[in-house]
């Protein structure tokens, strides 16, 4: 076996480790909901703009991009109903979730791995403090509940964005594009989509923990650990999401 | 004037034949046998890489020793469950070389996140008197609402000290306290140290390379090399010693 496939086992091994260690220290008190709560404020909401910013964008794009083929076939009327379910079933949960894999995860990465190299990891665990519990619980489960709602967040963005591309071209009234978009939705698209971004808030959170709790010795450990967040958070989100459709194709 | 350590014989830590060693042929420490009796303040010296370090991050128990046995408080530190090793934790003051303040956290808010965690009856008008007297006691109660990005090398490690202070410990470990500091803050925080010493009776262990600490601090020095410690005694008869490599460090 050669060294890079025996760190690539060992890195899988070790973050399963993690993510076990996770759900134990989950369960066990004392509760950390102060520092809970001040993580979903920073992961939540501080990244609100610009995953509004991307939705926007994404809906607004889609539309435009979808129309001239839809026009040539005389089916512009499908246009809402297309977009609302190609961004709530697969676009704005992927791209919220890389936005996010790049912006979460590197800054939880960059945060944890400075820490660990200034010993203010070692200093909590000296004073008798679980860095783990304090640290890596909370942001995990910050951004597993976090995620899901930025995700609901960016489909009602990517909606309206929709609506703004549609009258670009043609005049439709709000509440007609919203009736069309809802005729066009059921549950089970969204059911499946919301399940799984709870999935990738977890992957989210537990890369970018994992990265910078094993960050190693010296600044220059901090960059790598924040960019290998990013590229194996965004990797694994792309794997849940083939694995999410399959699951949803075999059961819908 | 220093308390004498022979009329405080208990050992507070006890080492056997510690082995610790990172990865093949990097063995750092090959065999150490050391004790730090009550209100003992226990000097480390050696050159950079010898393993001190190392030694005082096994006794607090964020390294894991290969071989040997450390007893704080009598009681062995392998091999008990992490509860127990908390309580024992509570016990030890540790201040790392780089002050290891939490950078999101202010002064205050430094050194009240162990204090709130570990004295839950404590209300948070005397929590805030507490972080204020400890303040005071290394001088820097004007820094309370800093952030430790505004702070100087020497106020880091004071606010640092404080907040090792902050539990109460009986136990410190001083890892490089004068590390970077000018000789002025250096003989500041010196002082501090045996002033801890005296007031608080606590043992400790100090790493430094600087000798004037050495020499103000210490009770008795040690001396590693080759991961084992091939000198043992008080800094003026290590200094007068024999042994050519154990002067030069006095030099």
């Amino acid at each position: 076996m050669t060294p890079d496939t025996k760190n690539i086992f060992s890195d899988a091994g070790n973050i399963t480790k993690f993510a076990l260690r996770f759900f134990i220290e989950l369960f066990k008190p004392p509760y950390e909901i102060k520092e809970f709560i001040r993580q979903c404020f920073r992961t939540g909401y501080k990244s609100l703009p610009l995953v509004a910013i991307t939705g926007f964008i994404m809906g607004l794009v889609l539309t435009l991009q979808s129309r001239p083929t839809l026009a040539g076939f005389g089916a512009e009327s499908w246009l809402p109903g297309m977009v609302a379910l190609s961004l709530i079933r697969e676009i704005a949960p992927v791209i919220t979730a890389l936005i996010c894999a790049g912006n979460i995860a590197s800054g939880i990465a960059a945060e944890l791995g400075s820490m660990k190299v200034t010993e203010q990891i070692d200093a909590m665990e000296v004073s008798a403090i679980n860095p783990y519990k304090y640290l890596a619980v909370t942001r995990i489960l910050a951004t597993t509940l976090m995620i899901p709602i930025l995700v609901f967040f960016a489909d009602l963005v990517g909606v309206f964005g929709g609506y703004v591309g549609m009258n670009i071209h043609s005049d439709i009234s709000f509440m007609r594009y919203v009736d069309k978009v809802f005729e066009s939705l059921d549950f089970v698209d969204i059911l499946p989509a919301t399940i799984k971004t709870f999935f990738f808030g977890f992957v989210i959170g537990l890369i970018g923990c994992y990265k910078g709790f094993t960050a190693a010795n010296g600044t220059e450990s901090v960059g790598k650990a924040a960019n290998s967040a990013v590229v194996s958070a965004s990797l694994t989100i792309f794997i849940i999401d083939m694995l999410a459709v399959q699951i949803t194709d075999l059961f819908f | 004037m220093k308390p004498d350590p022979s009329t405080q014989d208990n050992p507070v830590i006890e080492i056997k034949g510690l082995y610790k060693s990172f990865g093949e042929n990097n063995d750092v420490l090959k065999g150490i046998d050391l004790t730090v009796k009550k209100t003992e303040n226990l000097v480390l010296l050696g050159k950079s890489g010898s393993g001190k370090s190392v030694i005082i991050k096994c006794i607090a128990g964020l390294i894991e020793a290969d071989k040997g046995e450390i007893k704080v408080f009598d009681t062995s530190i392998f091999d008990i469950t992490n509860a127990k090793l908390n309580e024992i934790r509570l016990r030890i003051g540790f201040l790392f070389q780089s002050s290891a303040l939490y950078d999101s956290m202010s002064v205050r808010e430094n050194l009240a996140f162990p204090l709130a965690r570990h004295s839950k009856e404590l209300t948070e008008e005397e929590i805030n008197l507490t972080i204020e007297k400890e303040l005071e006691n290394v001088g820097l109660a004007e820094a309370i609402d800093k952030m430790p990005s505004e702070l100087s090398g020497g106020m880091r490690k004071r606010i640092g000290l404080a907040r090792t202070l902050i539990l109460k410990p009986e136990i410190i470990l001083y890892d490089e306290p004068t590390t970077g500091l000018d000789s002025i803050t250096s003989r500041e925080i010196s002082e501090l140290i045996l002033s801890i010493q005296k007031k608080n009776k606590t043992s400790s262990i100090i790493i430094t390379h600087d000798m004037a600490c050495a020499k103000l601090t210490g009770d008795r020095l040690l001396i590693l090399k080759d991961g084992v410690i091939c000198a043992e005694g008080s800094y003026d008869a290590l200094e007068k010693g024999e042994d050519k490599w154990v002067r030069s460090f006095f030099v």
